[in-house]
């Protein structure tokens, strides 16, 4: 079966500095992916290249092919904001919008043009509920977001990216910032997600990446050193950096 | 907790610093009760409601009626809010979000110049240009009208809207503009959408300061808008509250009743500034909270 993302020689820079070596990856559908690998290894950058989100920094120069579904996303032909809506983000620090937590996840679809309150009302509970989040604010819907704490705020992000109905989920170390019960509400959500969705994670906790993704990619130096089932990953890596690392002898 | 023993000559400056806020307190009380006092008197022998809602001004028959006034100066403030906020606006959402850096300094220094113009300044500009080209495009037989007022008035206010506006949203944090993006709206549609709605508490006070400047303005109408107490029309000569008060103040016969309804006009403009501030700190405070 071939990946739902599909990358070919990709390069990526920053000004003069390559942050990318020729990443060559094939990522299944509805499974979990996760990228490991030391800090600065280059494995957020290419979640970020994902979803075009690289394209806001200054200086960024990517070369090689990335696909999503056999569709060239660097092409000219190819609307990025089409591509956002097929591939949502949920960032490192909780983010919503200073709004009501029913304004924070109906903002997506009323961007793209939903404006019929009843079905608004119904994504919205739809996507909280497929967030885990909505027994503990449907009572509060019309009240800040900003009033939560993080592991819900957290949990609304995903709520909001789900509402825009993606086909892909990119988490990049969504639960660093939190506590362990926030993070294991949100890992057994991850592993709920899949069903419908194909989530590619960045997470620094090995633990993490043992207990809940299906494949995992290993990141080093700005280069893919290992790809491959997370069983065979962290039992029996075939490559001696991999091994190394997730040993804890460096990182 | 024990008060700690100052040196004379820091109790002397503690004192000096106090007396400098009474000051300035006690200017504004001091203004308060003046314009109260000279204001009133007035009014109580006009009739507040003749004073307020007369139509018609003029001296030599002791006609005070100062509707016309009220309606032009509201007018004309909405006018150049109408025009200016929204430019401003913009021009700010360019400056904070969408200019490259140098260009937006240029624009930027051009703003903070446009802000340190004297009024005085607008007004002449206004009459040897604004003027005549408002006679010439409305085939009028004067130009000097409340449509001149109003560009010139929405131009003054411009600096102050662009300036705080700017500030705000350059305070917006970038992970609100990037969550944003990432659900695929579109760099506008962000803009508007969650730059502008996480600054709208800066820009409200934006838009109310200037409000204020607006409807404190003098010097520059009086030059533009053809001075005459008339019912506000776009193509009219109309009379603010403020130039009311500054064309006539020289040659009102003291102790008149045209002199005291004068300090009446000044009384109820500075009861528009009070209220127009007053709504000021209870937006800020509503978002604060």
């Amino acid at each position: 079966m071939a990946g739902i993302i599909e990358t070919k020689d990709l390069d990526l820079w920053y000004g003069e500095k390559q942050a990318l070596h020729s990443i060559n990856i094939e990522i299944p559908d509805h499974q979990v992916t996760a990228l490991i690998g030391p800090s600065g290894c280059g494995k957020s950058t290419f979640l970020k290249t994902l979803n075009r989100m690289n394209d806001l920094v200054e200086g960024v120069r990517i070369e090689g092919l990335v696909s999503y579904n056999g569709i060239d996303i660097f092409a000219p032909g190819t609307d990025v904001t089409w591509l956002r809506r097929q591939i949502g983000m949920v960032f490192q620090k909780a983010n919503p919008f200073p709004m009501s937590i029913y304004d924070n996840v109906a903002y997506g679809p009323r961007t793209h043009g939903i404006k019929n309150k009843g079905e608004l009302d119904g994504i919205v509970e739809q996507a909280l509920k497929d967030a885990a989040i909505w027994d503990e604010v449907k009572d509060r819907l019309k009240s800040s977001a900003l009033g939560m704490s993080g592991g819900q705020q957290q949990r609304l992000c995903i709520a909001r990216a789900l509402a825009v109905k993606p086909d892909i989920l990119l988490l990049d170390e969504s639960t660093s910032a939190l506590d362990p019960i926030s993070t294991s509400k949100i890992e057994d959500l991850i592993g709920e997600l899949k069903k419908e969705y194909t989530v590619i994670m960045v997470t620094h906790n090995m633990q993490q990446a043992v207990r809940i993704s299906d494949k995992t990619a290993f990141f080093l130096l700005g280069e893919m050193v290992e790809f491959g089932g997370t069983d065979q990953i962290f039992s029996a890596p075939k490559n001696k950096k991999t091994e190394d690392y997730i040993s804890g002898r460096f990182g | 907790m024990k008060k700690r023993k100052l040196s004379p000559l820091e109790t002397g400056f503690h004192i000096f610093f106090l007396i400098c806020g009474i000051l300035s307190v006690a200017f504004v009380l001091f203004i308060s009760i003046y314009l109260i006092i000279s204001g009133l008197p007035a009014i109580l022998k006009i009739g507040p409601i003749k004073f307020l809602f007369g139509q018609k001004w003029s001296a030599g028959t002791e006609d005070f009626g100062i509707l016309s006034f009220i309606l032009t100066s509201i007018y004309g403030t909405a006018g150049a809010v109408v025009i200016g906020v929204p430019l401003g606006i913009m021009t700010a959402v360019f400056l904070a979000k969408v200019a490259p850096p140098k260009l937006a300094k240029v624009i930027h220094t051009a703003v903070e110049l446009l802000a340190g113009i004297p009024s005085v300044v607008y007004g002449l500009v206004g009459m040897v240009v604004l003027v005549p080209a408002i006679q010439k495009a409305f085939k009028l037989s004067s130009g000097a009208c409340l449509l001149a007022a109003i560009l010139v008035l929405a131009v003054m206010i411009l600096p102050y809207i662009i300036n705080v506006s700017e500030t705000a949203l350059r305070a917006v944090p970038r992970e609100y503009e990037e969550a944003s993006l990432a659900l695929g709206a579109t760099e506008t549609e962000t803009y508007f959408k969650v730059s502008l709605h996480a600054a709208r508490s800066g820009v409200a006070t934006a838009v109310v300061q200037g409000v204020g400047r607006a409807i404190g303005e003098a010097m520059a109408i009086i030059m533009v808008s053809g001075n005459v107490a008339n019912m506000p029309g776009l193509f009219k000569s109309v009379r603010f509250l403020t130039t009311a008060i500054v064309s006539e103040m020289s040659y009102a016969a003291y102790g008149s009743l045209q002199r005291q309804a004068l300090f009446s006009i000044g009384l109820v403009l500075f009861l528009f500034i009070m209220l127009i501030n007053a709504f000021l700190t209870l937006v800020i405070k509503k978002e604060r909270a």
